[in-house]
């Protein structure tokens, strides 16, 4: 078994490769997603009781930044793992 | 106050210095030392473009009217650069394989270089850019006049100078200087890439100072500037779901359709490993140029007077404050935003409009002139600088026209919808194969005229279209109202025009390319851009010389058939002075290839082959190969067919022929059968006669019995002849007949048939000629023999003349032995001499007797011999020739 | 007084057949043996009955007989019509070009002696 673990290796490296592509595609989803959330706040003008209250600006400004930064944060990861060499498959496998 | 003075002296220092910087960076690029100009680090910065002075000045106004909702420009453009692994990654990789010079030149390069589209691409964008241009030179306009409130002899020099103009010449002269300086292959400009990075950077530390000082300088920390915040007009979020995504949705179309980010993203890239570091350092610049926007619109809401220009907010919170340096900064940052944006639009569009509108026109008009390369560098460059000076006159007439009044973002949006037309037809043409040149087109029109009509227009107040207009639509038709189009009232100008262009842009453009169909070249070019990674992974250049000759002729060899492409290839080298197939690719010689190519696969696509292997590395040859196989199997289906087609109107005409000869077959079996009928019954009616006569009558006389019994002899002599024949010509026609080959002299076997027909008895006169009558065969004497008795009897039967003769003449002509019997009769009449041969044909009456089977046997006698039996007109006389093979006699003697 | 018979036929020994057969059952026999002047031979001679081959040197038997049915002379002429072509189709020919009668060669002497009495009895 031991040494047939180099194949097994770079089998894994690949796959893990391959996966990393498809985070790097659902990446911008998921960032649209998070901020199409705001959709979902209640807004000044559709508040009618005074109980629910419209979001304040300072927190839609940090949900917004936070996102933001998480995305940012998330693309120089995918960036730095994925394989240059890897894009070549890209298309053709999975 | 000497603001102003202090001002402009530090604008033109700054501009000083970005002269510099672009000047070092051209030279440093000139002598291979800038790679440090080729560091991710300068491609991100340079994307900054994307942050025009609307976004420096006008992000503040916006948050000061509407809130968040400034962020959806940014929010677009930051999914697009995350996502670079969709698009960005291959639309760079498309531009740096292909060449492309520009977003024009991308589309109509996927929709099989179609000058059309570049053309229509080219006066979108124009149209797009130019209000935005103007919006860029009123921003300077506005915050020079800001810095002047507070300076009445600085009043008086705006109102004197006209401010826009001068930056707008400035900005062309920069334009022109380090835009233009050469013509690079690959479009790209170190010097202005280096000056517009170095603007980045300045504009970011502006806004972040200037935000620092507000937060901390003026609201006292973070704490307290958030509790500021929800306090103010905008605490609560109050943005409209539509706007949101939409307005989210059109900045990241327009994100990839806007010609300057284009031209930065795609043209200027050096690597697509700048992407990488691109994905996630832009999105940071991005965000921390709208960090600060919302508190400083918030303190400008404070502390300025009800009425001020929010959007002028950046300059005259620091001016109101006494912070004059910090108010320096931040105009600097504005000015570099507005310059850094002018500039790389100005080239992206000069490019565009010099590239697909100015030079195609040149081309055509000095199409018979000897123009040699270096006079179109230089037309090229001229019509690039006269096309820089162009843009810009147009912005600056956009801004004097339209008065400046109209809110910097509102102009911004129409820009970015008008733009954002682009869309369909560049991501169809990337990810879709099948779409087409004429969807695209059809697509970029109809959103162009609806953009046009819904967004642009309006914008022009009642100048462009009057309030009925707006009201009622256009001849009272209110369903083509420009703000309610479709009956569709209530929603938002900017939304109703985006969401009515975009999406019936995108239906025609699918539509129209689902029922049209490609030109080869287009068919190429869209699974060159489809299928981009499978054929580039490695972009490289052909080596040049003979390897790009070998690549040629494996090309013309699949269009041309093998045979003909090597001849023409050996001609061509030859015409070289060069031995074997491989001449040296010459333009000459290019240009014939192309005329030959040209004639199987037309003249367009024949260049586009020959071009693209000579040319660049824009296409791999597998894929000529490819197209060039396909033309090859067409052409090849479509000769298939028309051998099919003439081989079935072949078969047809044999079977019709075979038909008619059956029928024939048919008619001679049944005159055949009727024939022998009467043959046999003739002869046999007179022997029963007779013999019934002989049986039943008595007292005959003897002399009468004799002579009745003699009749009966005869016909029945007559009736076993008639047998013998039918049986010698059935056995002849079948082939069974044996041959008993002997040898032996012609004139021996004349001389028999002579003596065996007792001429001697008739009056029939036979002469003998020629002098090959001493001929060795080696054949059946005895048919032979029979068929020259045949003949002689013919003439002693049938020749009429007072004194008949018939002349035996033997000749050799070529390989045969010709023996003519001519005699001196009045011959077969012409009707007949094609009949002579035929069964049963006599030409006479009967008198003649024998039952007319004589000339058929004897023709077949002469099949089967290996000669020939035939009747020679123009004798004087009946002739027949019987012609022998020579290869069957011995050695004359 | 004799019945006067025409002999058209181009086989000498079956007009001499002929001859003898109906000369010694008491007719008065003629001949001739070309077919282009057959019908002019015909109306010039005027016999009571005429004997017509079918193939003769020059034109053919029901041509022959065709034309002699187009005159008003010899519309009502007994005609015999002798062929040595036996198929049905001849029969058929000849009955359309408006034989009296119809004789397959070779027959029976008696035969031809029968259908002449019998077709100038009519």
């Amino acid at each position: 078994m031991k040494d047939k673990s180099i194949p097994l290796f770079l089998e894994r490296r690949s796959y893990r490769q391959r996966r990393l592509m498809d985070a790097a595609r659902l990446l911008p989803l998921l960032g649209a997603l998070l901020w199409m959330v705001p959709l979902l706040w209640p807004r000044t003008q559709t508040v009618q009781s005074a109980d629910a209250a419209a979001v304040s600006t300072s927190s839609a400004i940090l949900y917004m930044f936070a996102v933001w930064i998480f995305l940012a944060l998330a693309a120089l990861f995918l960036s730095v793992m994925l394989d240059t060499k890897a894009e070549a498959q890209d298309s053709r496998d999975d | 106050m000497a603001t102003l003075n202090i001002l402009i002296a530090v604008c033109l220092g700054y501009v000083a210095m970005l002269f510099a910087v672009a000047f070092m960076a051209e030279r440093a690029a000139l002598r291979g030392r800038g790679n440090w100009l080729r560091s991710p680090w300068i491609y991100t910065l340079s994307l900054s473009i994307y942050c025009t002075a609307w976004t420096f000045y006008g992000a503040v106004g916006y948050a000061a009217r509407s809130g968040l909702e400034f962020l959806t420009i940014y929010l677009g453009p930051t999914l697009i650069m995350v996502g670079w692994w969709w698009a960005l990654r291959k639309m760079v990789r498309i531009g740096r394989t292909q060449r492309i010079t520009s977003v024009a030149d991308l589309i109509s390069s996927r929709y099989g270089k179609s000058g059309v589209l570049a053309v229509c691409v080219t006066l979108l964008a124009v149209v797009g850019i130019t209000p935005y241009i103007s919006l860029q030179l009123q921003s300077v306009t506005l915050s020079f006049s800001s810095f002047a409130v507070s300076d009445a002899e600085g009043a008086e020099l705006i109102a004197t100078y006209d401010t826009a103009l001068w930056v707008a010449v400035g900005l062309a002269l920069f334009t022109i200087l380090f835009g233009t300086r050469n013509l690079d292959a690959n479009e790209r400009h170190h010097g202005v890439v280096m000056a517009i990075a170095v603007e980045a950077v300045v504009k970011l530390f502006a806004l972040i100072a200037v935000g620092v000082f507000v937060v901390w300088g003026l609201a006292g920390g973070v704490g307290p500037m958030m509790e500021r915040i929800d306090a103010s007009q905008i605490g609560q979020w109050q943005v409209d779901g539509g706007r949101w995504v939409g307005l989210t949705l059109l900045s990241a179309a327009a994100f990839l359709t806007l010609p300057r980010m284009f031209q930065v993203l795609v043209v200027e890239n050096e690597d697509e490993g700048h992407l990488r570091t691109a994905a996630w350092a832009f999105p940071t610049y991005l965000m921390l140029m709208s960090l600060f926007v919302v508190p400083i619109a918030v303190i400008g809401l404070e502390l300025m007077p009800p009425g001020s220009n929010p959007d002028q907010f950046v300059l005259t919170v620091p001016l109101s404050q006494g912070r004059d340096g910090l108010a320096m900064l931040s105009f600097l940052g504005g000015f570099s935003s507005a310059t850094s944006m002018v500039i790389v639009a100005a080239i992206a569009l000069a490019t565009m409009v010099s590239n697909h509108i100015v030079m195609p026109i040149f081309l055509r008009l000095t199409q018979g002139g000897a123009s040699g390369p270096s006079d179109v560098r230089h037309v090229v460059i001229l019509a690039r600088r006269m096309s820089i000076g162009v843009v810009l006159a147009l912005g600056y007439l956009y801004y004097k026209v339209s008065g400046g009044g109209t809110a910097l973002a509102a102009i911004g949006l129409v820009s970015f919808a008008g733009l954002a037309q682009l869309l369909p037809a560049m991501i169809g043409g990337i990810f879709w194969r099948g779409a087409t040149r004429n969807g695209a087109l059809a697509g970029l029109l109809v959103g162009f005229a609806i953009w046009a009509w819904s967004l642009l227009l309006p914008q022009f107040g009642g100048g462009a279209l009057s309030p009925g207009v707006m009201e009622q639509g256009p001849w009272g038709i209110a369903w083509l109202r420009p703000e309610a189009m479709f009956g569709i009232e209530g929603v938002d100008p900017l939304l109703h025009a985006a969401l009515w262009s975009l999406s019936l842009n995108a239906l025609v453009f699918v539509v129209v390319s689902l029922i049209s169909f490609p030109s080869p070249l287009e068919r190429l070019q869209g699974a060159q851009f489809v299928n981009i990674f499978e054929h580039s992974s490695n972009p490289q250049s052909w080596s040049g010389g003979i390897a790009q000759s070998e690549d040629l002729m494996i090309m013309a060899q699949r269009i041309l058939g093998p045979a003909e492409a090597q001849s023409f290839f050996q001609t061509e080298a030859a015409r070289q002075g060069l031995a074997g197939y491989l001449p040296e690719p010459t333009p000459d010689f290019l240009a014939r290839l192309e005329r030959e190519l040209s004639g199987a696969v037309g003249g367009a696509t024949a260049h586009a082959m020959v071009a693209q292997i000579m040319g660049a590395a824009t296409v791999s040859v597998e894929d000529l190969l490819a197209v060039a196989d396909e033309t090859a199997q067409m052409m090849e289906y479509s000769s298939q067919l028309e051998a099919k087609s003439s081989e079935l109107t072949r078969t047809a005409r044999q079977l019709r022929a075979a038909n008619e000869k059956l029928t024939q077959l048919s008619v001679q079996k049944d005159a055949f059968l009727s024939q022998i009928s009467h043959e046999l019954r003739t002869p046999m009616t007179s022997i029963r006669a007779f013999s019934e006569i002989l049986r039943d009558a008595d007292g005959l006389q003897s002399k009468d019995l004799t002579r009745y019994a003699s009749i009966i002899h005869a016909e029945a002599i007559r009736l076993t002849r008639l047998l013998d024949d039918l049986l010698d010509l059935s056995v002849l026609e079948n082939g069974q007949v044996s041959l008993n080959i002997r040898e032996g002299l012609l004139s021996d076997v004349i001389s028999h048939s002579i003596a065996a027909t007792g001429t001697d008895m008739h009056a029939l006169r036979v002469r003998r000629v020629g002098p090959a009558s001493e001929v060795m065969l080696n054949t059946d004497l005895d048919r032979l023999a029979q068929v020259f008795i045949n003949l002689i009897a013919n003439a002693q039967k049938y020749c009429d003349a007072d004194r008949p003769e018939l002349t035996i003449e033997v000749n050799r002509r070529g390989g045969r032995i010709i023996v003519d019997f001519i005699d001196n009769g009045s011959g077969i009449p012409p009707e007949s001499q094609s009949m002579v041969f035929e069964k049963f044909y006599r030409v006479a009456d009967r008198q003649a007797g024998g039952a007319g089977l004589g000339l058929a046997i004897c023709r077949e006698i002469m099949a089967r011999l290996g000669g020939t039996l035939g009747y020679l007109p123009g004798q004087g006389g009946g002739a027949f020739r019987v012609s022998l093979p020579a290869a069957q006699r011995m050695a004359a003697r | 007084m004799s019945k006067r018979v025409l002999i058209i036929e181009d086989e000498p020994n079956i007009i001499e057949a002929i001859s003898f057969i109906l000369s010694r059952d008491g007719w008065h026999v003629d001949s001739h043996s070309n077919g282009h002047d057959a019908v002019s031979v015909v109306r010039a001679r005027a016999p009571d009955l005429v004997i017509l081959d079918v193939m003769l040197p020059g034109r053919s038997g029901y041509e022959i007989l065709t034309d002699l049915r187009a005159q008003p002379e010899t519309r009502d002429l007994p005609v015999l019509m002798l062929t040595a072509r036996g198929q049905a189709r001849d029969r058929e020919l000849a009955e359309r070009a408006g034989a009296s009668r119809f004789m397959t060669k070779p027959f029976s002497n008696a035969d031809v002696i029968e259908a002449l009495n019998a077709l100038v009895a009519r």
